[in-house]
């Protein structure tokens, strides 16, 4: 596994590997009683009786998750492609040399960024009716999900393009291009490529963020979760299996996220050294992308 | 506008219930952060197997399923648990993925040569780890821990679908009813925009006190 850190250990000897031998079985044993203490606990309360799990092999309720989940990935792909372009323009707009544009991106970037998305719901929930704007249900949802991921893509957009190597912008400048035929023709081309994994997290992120929809009663995946768990009243089944669906697209999303981060050989030219791999992904995160 | 002023104590009790739900939540987080992290770091294979379960089902779950499961799923399980207790324990567990991983990249950014060093000079491996690479780790933590602490204030927002009073819950209430969205968010908004820049300042004093040049 990478994750270990191998030159922390010494190749380990006889004691060492029998220690670790036990401190195996150990483990083993620990993690067994963990599981079976909550197998027991759900026993205990009756959780685990047939009755409780049969609705989630019956058609109906199936097929009423799986529109939910269509809701979710129309909600989260909408989101993810009209962010991306948002995000794009408003990263160049904060990279402008104009003050008048930067400065305004830069502000709207920041307060997306800093507000959690839910209270951005509610707005447009609850606050934009009242001037007697009525959105559909759908846009409800959407635009606060664009607004919040754009702004976190918009960062991203702007690192990108401050990490490519200056003498791109100078070569472009060289050969006459003006500003804005650098960025479409030079800078973009690049970023976008080495952002390719940035942008399958993006869409993760908004999958997640479509979850949302259980605040506004928008009947997407999580939503339709909370009825079919409140109509065959098993919550926590119904939960268990919706917390499956979401887990098993977002780590197979992420899988292809991890696929595109390989540093790719082929394209290197061999004279010159690989880029450094970041050795602190976890570091680069900007803030906002959790939820 | 002046109904804003005069109720302004019901939005700042929302604040106060933002910033406790963060300050026991984040400890919380830490607590389990490392502990994952140190599993996925160890030589035991069953442990690393486990955390990296248990790190890969919170990141690619909404945080809002794992807040409402733990709420309104810990009844059906026998344990009643208060309300913002719950939270806390959603925000607290979900995010103790996020301070695995940042746990784990932290060590891991600790460059080869300097653990090499280290048991050239013959230190043993606990020595390796309490001297030479625990103290890099944590001072290359400080930023993205910095993030999560924000990260998990903007996600104790998610308590108002739940029925907790914090920030934007308590703004949502007020609009419904008072009627005022625009002063109200604003508001909200700029209590916010307090926190976030807050810690962000801070973080970045921190981290320039403690940041290592190499």
């Amino acid at each position: 596994m990478k994750s270990r850190s191998p030159a922390l250990f010494d190749e380990l000897g006889p004691r060492g590997q029998k220690r670790l031998k036990i401190a195996t079985v150990v483990a083993v044993l620990a993690l067994i009683g963990i599981v079976g203490g909550a197998l027991a606990q759900l026993a205990h309360v009756q959780q685990l009786t047939a009755r409780l799990w049969e609705p989630l092999i019956e058609w109906s309720n199936i097929r009423y998750l799986l529109q939910g989940l269509l809701t979710t990935l129309e909600v989260g792909l909408t989101g993810a492609a009209i962010s991306l372009v948002f995000g794009t323009l408003m990263g160049l707009g904060r990279l402008s040399t104009h003050k008048w544009v930067s400065i305004p991106c830069a502000g709207l970037i920041e307060l997306f960024r800093a507000i959690p998305l839910i209270l951005l719901v509610y707005f447009f929930l609850i606050g934009l009716p009242m001037f007697g704007w009525n959105l559909p249900p759908f846009w409800v949802l959407t635009i606060p999900i664009v607004l919040h991921a754009g702004a976190v893509f918009a960062e991203i957009v702007r690192a990108g393009v401050n990490s490519l190597d200056r003498g791109q912008f100078d070569a472009a400048a060289a050969i006459g291009l003006r500003r804005g035929q650098t960025m479409v023709l030079v800078v973009l081309p690049q970023v976008f490529r080495a952002l390719r994994p940035a942008l399958v997290t993006q869409v993760i992120r908004t999958l997640k963020e479509s979850s949302l929809g259980y605040v506004v009663g928008y009947p997407e995946l999580l939503r339709d979760g909370q009825v079919i768990g409140e109509f065959n009243a098993n919550f926590v089944q119904t939960y268990a299996f919706t917390a499956v669906i979401y887990i098993v697209i977002n780590f197979g999303l992420s899988r292809v996220a991890e696929l595109l981060d390989r540093p790719k050989k082929v394209r290197r030219r061999p004279d010159r050294p690989a880029p450094d791999p970041d050795p602190e992904p976890a570091a680069s995160q900007p803030a906002g992308t959790l939820v | 506008m002046s109904v804003l002023f005069a109720h302004l104590g019901e939005l700042l009790t929302g604040l106060l219930t933002t910033l406790e739900l963060a300050a026991i939540a984040f400890p919380l987080a830490l607590v389990i952060g490392t502990l994952l992290g140190v599993c996925r770091v160890s030589p035991i294979g069953p442990l690393r197997a486990a955390a990296g379960f248990y790190v890969h089902c919170l990141r690619n779950s909404p945080m809002l399923l794992v807040m409402v499961m733990v709420v309104f799923g810990l009844p059906y399980l026998g344990a009643t648990v208060p309300l913002f207790g719950s939270v806390v324990l959603g925000l607290g567990l979900y995010f103790g993925a996020y301070i695995c991983e940042t746990v784990r990249s932290g060590i891991a950014g600790v460059p080869l040569g300097q653990i090499e060093a280290a048991r050239a000079i013959g230190l043993t491996f606990s020595g390796v780890l309490r001297q030479v690479v625990l103290p890099q780790a944590f001072r290359s933590m400080v930023q993205p821990l910095g993030n999560i602490l924000i990260n998990v204030c903007l996600g104790s927002a998610l308590g108002a679908a739940v029925g907790v009073q914090e920030l934007t819950g308590s703004a949502r209430q007020f609009n419904l009813d008072f009627a005022q969205p625009i002063p109200t968010f604003i508001a909200a908004v700029i209590g916010y925009l307090l926190i976030t820049l807050t810690i962000g300042q801070l973080t970045g004093v921190v981290e320039r006190k403690v940041r290592i040049r190499r």
